[in-house]
């Protein structure tokens, strides 16, 4: 990495070269940058995409990194940021310039990653068993036994798998002296992967040529053989995989749906879960469905209230029961937040000699656990670089808000009266130098310090490591400013070899253990959240179309159309909406009900369908303080009626007809059809105000078919025949009825033995009756009845499925 | 010696079926050795529930786990067994001065469960209060031995604490029944392990049954008596742990009978679980502890 070429010079094709602040990119005085030595020239390794930034106009620039960040919008990507008791999504920050590490350098780290899980397997499977490392004086007692990350239910529980760990990660960083330095261990439920692969798609979309022409390895396979590592560590059982998510407010839930559909296993949630004869199951709507293996994305402690924090609400009881009785491989252990610990680097380079017999091969940042005198007394003495913090925190080096001391800024009388009242509950630690790498800050590119986070996953042939990463890239020189939550971004790692990688992808499982996975295993909760889904965009569609239905009137209707407004002011209260406003808080409070409910079940839709919704609900928000009541109003709502059926199409079309699709469809159609049978109570009653039965049709849009099928003007008769018992009209009650007992006679268990469900029969009550009946004999109150047995339905549908 | 027949009932009744759940019990006297030997332990569920089993927790409780079946209408669990106390009846005070168990606390290397160093720290439900703290502080002094000082702060805290079942419910801080100075035994326990703790002496907390004897002249009343707490301190490596009861201003010997102990409630909860209500519950318990001849 030392043959360095200056910059100067480098062209490609036949453009002309602009400087991008590259004639001024000096490393920090004292740091190692990635880009350019310490003379300012340029590494080799670098200069292809470097010459590609300087060849690219400005507005060609935009373009690119425009690409990227398109790509991350459309897909969705977003972190969430917390602060004053509410936390709001933020578009992904992405840093526009890759981190470039050359293959050889690459290839010394791995050795020194897998050695160091291996030593933290060895770690856990004592703390967790034995417990020798304590009792033969190699950590202390204190750092155990009060340590909240340590689970006491855990202690003496062997995996079922034979290994604590599965799947880690490590945050490095590169010292002053080039070396690399392993500033935190990530063991608990550790997050960014998912977030590695999308970096690289948006970077590679920006860069195509240049990504094109390097031979940067591939990320796919990692993913691809922990899938089947996961798969096969089911063994012989019949249960399946699955991602547990502690659920949509967690900050990189986002991750874990985005994971879980590219590695094709199910996302749970605790209420999905229950224990069953010594098996964890997921209700399904076909049924109790057992899972073989969990990889958590939640904190242990949250595992099972039963047995863990019983405050968790997002756990499930009984999960140490399993994992006791060794029915469950759970990725990680659950407990191996202990191994995050900060004081443990202390312990860890002894620690290393002792369990493994040899040294750290990539060392850990300097650290000192205050609970011992000699401790102390070395604190002391380098206490002008040392930062002192929680003994037992978990955090970041770079992210403790609040929560460290550095050192130099006591007194030595303060700092050593601290050390001697709170000596074990502090760790000191060395302050962190980090290498700079370059970040495209307004068109020119400057250093910006950078920290990188690496992949274990273990496979039936070892640890593999993945092949990149996720690199945080600092808000600005000062290396503490790297969290998101305070300003830093993300970029994508590439390692750069010397010769063609192999190109991958997801699909080629060539494992004898990988057994498709069939679908059918709808979590019940999920189903429920797209029954709801289903009726809230319904109901949002209905309300917006009634809503402007009002608007034309008020703009074109004098003192006559007055009782009309009334009775719709009725119906639209019936949805606490207000008729006489623009658009009513009412219409915005349903509309996030539906994103809210799309929120819960993103894995499940594409990430088009969630980019329509949400773009409709910010239209709505956006609207409803502009829009005079009215002309104006009636235009705006037909703006939204245009997106809504945009969300719509892109789920109908594309939804996989399974279970998920179906329980989305009952949804809709019921609420269609009980929106419709409230409508025609209404509005098609004899002592209906006058426009009444013309605005039926017009809710239905069916002004057409209704001049086309009948030559006179609206009739109480013409109108229920076309809206509720017309078999062929998609807005009548009938076709509506007829499509949902289509869908319920699918659902797992409506007929068994050619026995009828008690839903089935409800069904088919309801499908005959409107089949047999007139426009005479459906009268207003037989239409509430109708709707009645609709709500009946859907108490059956809940009682059956969804809970 | 003595020997008891120990007798608990637990009933719950639901005005609607519940939906499925689990749940833990530990109720079940405990085997020490030396201390309490159990000669016979039996329990049975009414109706009779799904799954259930038994397992030892980290410190050592014997825990009955039991699947809930849905659609309940009221649950019944009755557990009996005889249980011999053989514990000494007063011990030589081996511990050490409060001044030197922090070295002793140090030097002990173990995390076993009997280990001291699982009861030095603030638990979930005995956070630190300062107020019990200054009141710590002000029973100590110089040169008192461990338990010396645990037997003087006990019955400090007796003295300041009235007993009163309405006063406080299962889930009131230590702090606040040290305010109004009234509880049950579950905060005169907390208050004094919270206490304890601020002083460097290691406290659990203990759960188990107390034999009550009638008021002179009455007959022993069948169930009336109850589920019982108190404390257990860590006296140095000598002498091991001792148990005072705060209730009673007494150290536990062979009037209590031991279930279980930890950090606090949580750890020895005779009841914890997780149940699907649609309606209200209404729950009674029953203890009913004998001495018998053997």
């Amino acid at each position: 990495m030392e043959n360095v070429v200056t910059p100067k010079g480098i062209r490609t094709g036949t453009g002309k070269t602009r400087d991008r602040g590259l004639s001024a990119y000096r490393p920090l005085p004292g740091v190692t940058d990635e880009l350019a030595s310490a003379d300012g020239s340029i590494r080799p390794l670098w200069q292809p995409l470097v010459a590609h930034l300087q060849s690219l106009s400005d507005e060609d620039l935009t373009r690119a990194t425009g690409r990227a960040d398109q790509y991350l919008r459309d897909s969705g990507v977003f972190y969430r940021q917390y602060g004053s008791g509410q936390s709001i999504e933020r578009p992904w920050p992405l840093s526009h310039i890759p981190v470039l590490i050359d293959e050889a350098d690459w290839a010394e780290l791995t050795p020194a990653l897998i050695q160091r899980a291996d030593l933290l397997e060895a770690v856990m499977a004592d703390l967790y068993g034995e417990n020798r490392l304590v009792a033969d004086g190699h950590l202390p007692a204190a750092l155990v036994a009060g340590n909240p990350e340590w689970l006491r239910p855990l202690v003496g529980v062997r995996p079922a798998s034979g290994h604590f760990l599965h799947f880690l990660a490590f945050e490095i960083g590169r010292g002053p002296d080039g070396r690399w330095w392993v500033l935190a261990d990530r063991t608990q439920a550790p997050s960014g992967a998912g977030y590695a692969l999308e970096n690289r798609v948006a970077t590679a979309r920006a860069y195509s040529e240049v990504f094109a022409g390097l031979n940067v390895h591939r990320l796919a396979s990692f993913f691809r053989d922990f899938r089947d590592a996961l798969l096969g560590l089911r063994g012989a059982r019949d249960g399946r995989v699955a991602i547990m998510t502690p659920g949509p407010l967690n900050e990189t839930y986002f991750e874990q749906a985005w994971i879980a559909r590219y590695m094709g296993v199910s996302l749970v949630q605790g209420e999905d879960l229950t224990v069953s004869d010594g098996r964890l199951m997921v209700r399904t709507v076909s049924g109790l469905r057992p899972l073989d293996v969990l990889w958590r994305r939640l904190d242990g402690s949250y595992a099972d209230p039963l047995e863990l924090d019983p405050a968790s609400r997002i756990g499930t009881p009984g999960m140490v029961a399993v994992l006791r009785q060794g029915g469950l491989t759970m990725v990680n252990s659950l407990g191996s937040g202990v191994l995050e610990t900060r004081a443990l680097m202390a312990f860890l380079p002894k620690l290393s000699r002792h369990l493994t017999g040899a040294p750290l091969a990539m060392p850990n940042i300097a650290t000192w656990w205050c609970g011992g005198l000699p401790e102390r007394a070395q604190v002391m003495v380098a206490r002008r670089r040392l930062v002192l913090s929680a003994a037992l925190g978990t955090g970041l080096p770079f992210d403790r808000q609040g929560e460290s001391t550095v050192a130099a800024s006591l007194t030595p009388e303060a700092l050593a009266e601290r050390l001697a009242a709170d000596g074990p509950d502090l760790v000191a630690q060395e302050a962190v130098t980090l290498s700079t790498t370059p970040a495209l800050i307004n068109g020119k590119i400057v250093p910006r310090p950078m920290s990188l986070r690496v992949f274990l996953a273990r496979t039936p042939s070892g640890w593999q490591v993945l092949q990149g990463g996720f690199a945080r890239i600092g808000a600005s020189a000062d290396p503490t400013a790297l969290a998101m939550q305070r300003g830093g971004s993300a970029a994508d790692v590439w390692i750069v070899s010397k010769d063609e990688v192999p190109a991958v992808s997801m699909v080629a499982a060539t494992d004898a253990q990988y057994r498709r996975s069939t679908p059918g295993a709808l979590p019940a909760r999920a189903a429920d959240n797209l029954y709801w889904l289903g009726r809230y965009v319904e109901r949002t569609e209905g309300i917006i179309r009634l809503l402007r239905a009002r608007h034309i009137r008020l703009a074109e209707g004098g003192r006559a159309a007055l009782p009309l407004q009334k009775q719709m002011d009725a119906v639209l209260k019936t949805y606490d909406v207000d008729g006489a406003v623009g658009l009513s808080p009412g219409l915005l409070d349903t509309l996030g009900a539906a994103v809210a409910t799309a929120g819960q079940v993103r894995d499940r839709f594409s990430p088009d369908g969630w980019s329509a919704l949400n773009d409709l609900d910010k239209s709505a928000r956006r609207m409803a303080g502009k829009v005079a009541p009215g002309d104006d109003a009636a235009r705006a709502l037909s703006a939204l009626l245009r997106k809504l059926t945009g969300f719509s199409g892109l789920v109908h079309e594309n939804m996989y007809r399974f279970f998920g699709w179906r329980f989305l469809s009952i949804g809709r159609q019921l609420e269609r059809a009980s929106a419709m049978t409230g409508l025609l109570v209404a509005f098609a009653d004899a002592k209906a105000p006058a426009g009444a039965l013309d605005l039926c049709i017009e809710l239905g849009d069916s002004v057409l078919t209704h001049r086309r099928r009948f030559s006179v003007g609206s009739t109480r008769e013409t109108v229920i025949e076309l809206l509720a018992l017309d078999p062929m009209n998609p807005r009548s009650v009938r076709h509506l009825i007829d499509g949902l007992s289509e869908q319920v006679q699918a659902l797992p268990g409506t007929a068994t033995h050619g026995q009828l469900s008690e839903l089935g029969r409800a069904m088919l009550r309801c499908q005959v009756e409107i089949a047999t009946a007139t426009p005479d004999s459906l009268t207003t109150g037989g239409l509430e009845e109708l709707r009645e047995r609709l709500a009946g339905i859907s108490d059956l549908l809940t009682e059956a499925y969804l809970r | 010696m003595t020997l008891y027949a120990v007798r608990q009932s637990i009933r719950y009744d639901f005005d609607r079926p519940t939906g499925a759940g689990r749940q833990l019990f530990r109720i079940l006297p405990a085997d020490i050795p030396g201390v309490q030997s159990v000669r016979e332990a039996g329990y049975a569920f009414q109706p009779d529930v799904g799954e259930r089993g038994e397992f030892n927790d980290f410190f050592g409780t014997r825990v009955i786990e039991a699947a809930m079946p849905p659609g309940l209408v009221s649950l019944d669990l009755t557990m009996h067994s005889v249980v011999e106390r053989t514990a000494e009846d007063a011990l030589l005070d081996l511990s050490p001065p409060l001044y030197g168990l922090a070295a002793e606390l140090a030097a002990h290397r173990t995390v076993g469960p009997r280990a001291p160093h699982h009861f030095t720290d603030p638990s979930r439900r005995i956070p630190h209060s300062a107020l019990i703290a200054d009141f710590a502080r002000a029973q100590v002094q110089k040169g008192m031995t461990v338990q010396v000082l645990v037997e003087a702060l006990g019955r400090a805290l007796h003295d300041h604490m009235t007993f009163d079942s309405k006063a406080t419910r299962v889930d009131t801080a230590p702090e606040e029944a040290f305010a109004q100075a009234r509880g049950v035994c579950q905060d005169f326990a907390q208050i004094m392990v919270g206490a304890l703790r601020t002083l460097g002496v290691p406290g659990a907390y203990v759960g188990g049954y107390l034999r009550t004897l009638p008021p002179p002249g009455k007959a022993r009343l069948v169930g009336a008596d109850a589920m019982h707490a108190w404390v257990r301190a860590w006296a140095g490596e000598e002498m091991g742990w001792v148990d005072y009861d705060p209730t009673n201003a007494c150290f536990a010997r062979n009037d209590h009978i031991d279930v279980g102990f930890g950090r606090d409630y949580d750890d020895v909860a005779p009841v914890t679980g997780r149940l699907r209500l649609d309606g209200r519950q209404s729950g009674s318990h029953s203890v009913d502890i004998e001495e018998i001849t053997a």
